[in-house]
């Protein structure tokens, strides 16, 4: 069991396409709204195939949940889906916003460095995102800070390591 | 002195039930622990995780056709909805166009999947309430559903069928004949079905105005598909954001008034008549053709990543698809209707009687493959 | 008692206890076929000719099962609720007559008899969910306990009036009292007081709150398994069996009616086969109603009873004194009965348990992607109960 930890898998070049932005006129004029309502956050808003993405600084995150949710030329009512993604050094928090009035959709992010992800919970924005957080909490480590009960939800009590991460060490893992 | 003591002996405690993981109505391996004071439930507190495979993460060391039978186990009871979430995914990573013959061919199979789902809730829901005769009538029409994919794609429930770029193969000679009688079936089937429970008395008695939840809680605690429509909420994938060919069907979208168990379960076998009206254009506007694009078999789409929904008969079925150029996705989330939708269930679940606790969460139709991934 | 009637009695017994036993393998294959009948199966077909063998099959199966006692249980409680179940239904059996003269014990006071000891009932239930240690059991116990109680006296005023038009408790006399016509022609509200307080008193569906499969898991039977657990089976088919031939007897007319024309052998012999035939019918109705209705909630179940039933069971008695007393012809009973039966399906069809509206569904069509925003339906605050 005593075997040094794998190195972490390189990344391949980026000689790698890149997938193509393919905005509509909604998700145009959602950019042009975002950096208009956000303006005083530091916000760096982009393009990702059909989506806006918006990039947060963590801190920030839950002030402008909060105003996106409430501003109602943004109107992000409904929560699609938070995400923990690992990429190596940092976990970047994903946070899927769709307007089910104005059917405009964003993706928030927010990176946080893997040795000590701390982001806000957006749980008194959305109540929805209370196992979101849970469960982001459970496999990937990021301490969603506010959030009431952050106990495991998928894992069971006591489990170490968090294995959503890339260097959770599968393959030497030993179950009881 | 006296007094205090005699008040303290008869000081109540509620009663903790533990619902779970072994419970006949807790439709899979779920949990709640719940405390009762005499049949009133005080607190709910759900537990899940007890089906946890790591799915997601098995997605990472697989490649993309690999994936497809991963997601056949997500929602085990409407597994194309799940392997057409994933293949809509990575072809609009890929910017791939789907030929029109395969998308109609998904569209038909997910529909009837949806209406084989809808039958197994109705089913189900039947035992919850406490009607027994409800789970064999749905079944006999989930079993005519099985037995035209087993005929399709070759197996009853994980099928594999559709691929990254369209579909596994043409579908057989004797489809269509097959496919007109089943629809008779069906059609005769649902209305048999609703015959017989929708508009019970008792039924009635004990689904109406229990468990109701308002739009806005809804959609804050994230709620969709049916459950959500039932609040009276207008929302539908197939409608808001159209995948696939959805935008070239007429159909209604059941919308309910209340949120309760009622309205959630009516709405469903609403909604099967629906994907039978879709069913019915689709099978008149399919055309011979090829059914799946010109993709290399081991694809690589390029690097970026993408979000897709789908209307699963559960709910907003979201793939999260980050792909670092590879063959392999970097990462893959699943944004699981029933997960969400179970979130709600601790607000369902106020105030309400311990029978009423099954009656509720077989309302919300959760599928534990889904919600644990 | 001489040794004589002793020696009788105890044979009596036996062939009572052999009887019921064997009445009960029949009713469970009745039902499953039934059952099985209504939803499009074929229900039991190995063991047998359409599996007429099964239910001999199930009782070795679970005489051999074994006996599980579970370690916090209250041991003597445990084992003696079964039995605590067991006897009294047992025992309701000595007073009712299979057919003409065929009766353990022909008592003046069999109705009060049966009335007295169905009761005891409860008290095995009771025990069965407090020994068992168990939550569900603990909460089907005291559920059963709620509903035998309060549907006791529906069950009894109903009998009251049947008994009030013969003038007797006694069963014979009650089924030579119809030989002209059944009481159903002229008790008809209290028939169906009587079957629905029966159906509470059995346990059966729409009635199976304390064994609710889907929450309780079983309720007060939870924990038991092999032969103990056989025993309630058994008490609770013997039950329905009961249920059954006392409504043929007091509102069906027993042997007795439409005719029977037969003197001496001929005539024992045809009351039997006539009795168990009606009694049969009366079971399958019960089974019917099981493999259509769902379950009711326990305060919808104690709302009908302490409201409708246990009312309506007080005017039934009321009615028929009054038509008794003034000495107006029968059929202005059956009038009476029937318009207040009537009014109560009336009574019960406009007050769902519930005040929404039935059907609460819209369907909104579209074509293609739609334009205009969702409709977010303000929720009528109003109709909401509760």
């Amino acid at each position: 069991m005593e075997q040094p930890p794998r190195p972490p898998r390189q990344r391949r070049e980026p000689e790698v396409p890149e997938a193509p932005v393919a905005l509509d006129e909604r998700g145009t004029a959602l950019s042009a709204l975002i950096r208009d309502v956000l303006k005083e956050f530091e916000v760096e808003v982009g393009a990702a195939v059909d989506e806006v993405v918006v990039t947060v600084k963590p801190e920030d995150v839950s002030a402008i949940c909060r105003i996106a949710k409430d501003d109602p030329s943004l109107d992000f009512k409904y929560l699609r889906c938070l995400s923990v993604v690992d990429y190596i050094e940092t976990l970047e928090v994903n946070y899927h916003l769709f307007s089910l009035d104005k059917r405009h959709k964003a993706v928030l992010k927010a990176s946080v460095p893997t040795e000590e992800p701390h982001v806000p919970s957006v749980i008194s924005v959305w109540r929805g995102a209370d196992w979101f957080e849970r469960e982001g909490h459970d496999l990937f480590g990021v301490v969603f800070d506010g959030h009431p009960n952050l106990t495991p939800l998928l894992l069971y009590e006591g489990f170490e390591g968090f294995p959503g991460r890339k260097s959770f060490p599968f393959h030497e893992y030993d179950e009881w | 002195m006296q007094v205090q003591q005699q008040a303290r002996t008869a000081d109540t405690i509620d009663l903790m039930i533990n619902m779970g993981p072994q419970h006949p109505s807790t439709h899979g391996v779920f949990r709640v622990v719940i405390w009762v004071d005499g049949e009133r439930i005080v607190k709910a507190e759900p537990h899940i995780g007890y089906l946890h495979r790591g799915s997601e993460k098995l997605c990472e060391g697989e490649l993309y056709s690999q994936v497809i039978t991963l997601f056949d186990r997500l929602d085990y009871v409407a597994n194309l909805n799940c392997e057409l979430a994933f293949c809509l995914a990575v072809e609009k990573l890929m910017a791939l166009e789907v030929p029109d013959r395969a998308s109609y061919i998904r569209v038909i199979l997910c529909e009837l999947n949806r209406i084989a789902s809808h039958m197994l809730f109705y089913g189900v829901y039947g035992l919850d309430v406490g009607a027994m005769t409800p789970i064999l009538y749905g079944f006999r029409e989930r079993e005519r559903i099985q037995g035209l994919f087993e005929s399709v794609t070759g197996a009853r429930m994980m099928h594999n069928f559709i691929r990254v770029g369209g579909v596994k193969e043409d579908l057989r000679d004797d489809f269509e004949p097959r496919m007109a009688v089943l629809l008779e079936e069906l059609k005769q089937g649902i209305e048999e079905c609703d015959d017989l429970l929708s508009q019970n008395e008792m039924f009635l008695a004990r689904t109406k105005g229990i468990g109701t939840i308002g739009p806005t809680e809804a959609i804050d605690f994230g709620v969709t598909g049916p459950s959500l429509r039932a609040s009276g909420v207008l929302e539908d994938v197939r409608i808001s954001e159209p995948y696939s060919i959805y935008e070239r069907f007429d159909f209604g979208v059941p919308v309910g008034t209340y949120g309760d168990c009622w309205d959630r379960y009516y709405v469903r076998v609403e909604e099967m008549r629906q994907s039978l009206k879709i069913i019915e254009q689709a099978m008149a506007q399919m055309e011979p053709g090829p059914v799946a694009a010109n993709v290399r078999r081991i694809a690589r789409p390029p690097k970026g990543e993408v979000y897709v929904r789908t209307e699963s008969p559960r709910g907003d079925f979201g793939v999260f698809l980050v792909s670092d150029g590879s063959d392999k996705p970097y990462r893959l989330k699943v944004r699981a209707p029933s997960f969400a939708n179970l979130q709600a269930l601790q607000y369902l679940l106020r105030d309400a009687y311990v029978a009423d606790a099954v009656v509720i969460l077989g309302s919300i139709d959760i599928i534990l493959g889904e919600v644990d991934r | 008692m001489t040794v004589v009637q002793g020696i009788y009695y105890a044979l009596g017994a036996l062939a009572l206890f052999v009887f019921l036993s064997f009445m009960v393998l029949v009713l469970t294959w009745v039902e499953r076929k039934a059952l099985a009948r209504i939803q499009m199966r074929m229900g039991p077909m190995r063991v047998g000719f359409h599996g007429t063998l099964q239910p001999l099959a199930d009782a070795m199966k679970l005489v051999l099962k074994e006996d599980i006692l579970p370690s916090w249980a209250d041991r003597r409680v445990y084992w003696l609720a079964p039995l605590a179940v067991f006897i009294p239904s047992l025992l309701l059996w000595a007073v009712i007559p299979v057919g003409r003269d065929l009766v353990l014990a022909n008592l003046e006071l069999g109705l009060f008899y049966i009335v007295a000891i169905s009761v005891l009932t409860v008290m095995g239930l009771l025990m069965a969910g407090w020994g068992s240690a168990n939550k569900y059991a603990m909460l089907g116990g005291l559920r059963a306990a709620g509903q035998l109680v309060s549907y006791e006296i529906p069950f009894i005023m109903a009998i009251l009036a049947v008994a009030m038009l013969v003038q007797s408790l006694n069963l014979e006399t009650i089924v030579d009292g119809q030989r002209n016509f059944a009481y159903i022609l002229v008790q008809p509200l209290g028939l169906f007081i009587f079957l629905t307080a029966g159906l509470a008193e059995l346990g059966r569906t729409p009635f199976d709150i304390h064994h609710a499969e889907s929450e309780l898991v079983g309720g007060p039977f939870i924990e038991y398994s092999g032969a103990h657990w056989a025993v309630f089976f058994l008490a609770e088919y013997i039950n329905t069996f009961t249920i059954g031939a006392l409504t043929v007897l007091l509102f069906l007319g027993g042997w007795r009616w439409p005719a029977m024309p037969f003197d001496g052998f001929a005539h024992s012999t045809l009351s039997v086969i006539w009795f168990l035939a009606k009694t049969y019918a009366v079971i399958l109705f019960i089974f019917w109603i099981r493999g259509t209705y769902p379950r009711l909630r326990i305060d919808q179940l104690m709302a009908f009873g302490w409201k409708l039933l246990v009312p309506l069971s007080f005017v039934n008695i009321v009615i028929t004194g009054i038509v008794l007393f003034y000495g107006w012809p029968l059929w202005t009973l059956t009038l009476i009965s029937l318009v207040l039966l009537g009014a109560t399906f009336y009574a019960i069809s406009r007050h769902q348990g519930t005040r929404l509206e039935r059907m609460t569904v819209t369907v909104h069509s579209f074509r293609g992607t739609r334009s205009e925003p969702p409709v977010v339906q303000p929720q009528p605050e109003a109709a909401l109960e509760d």
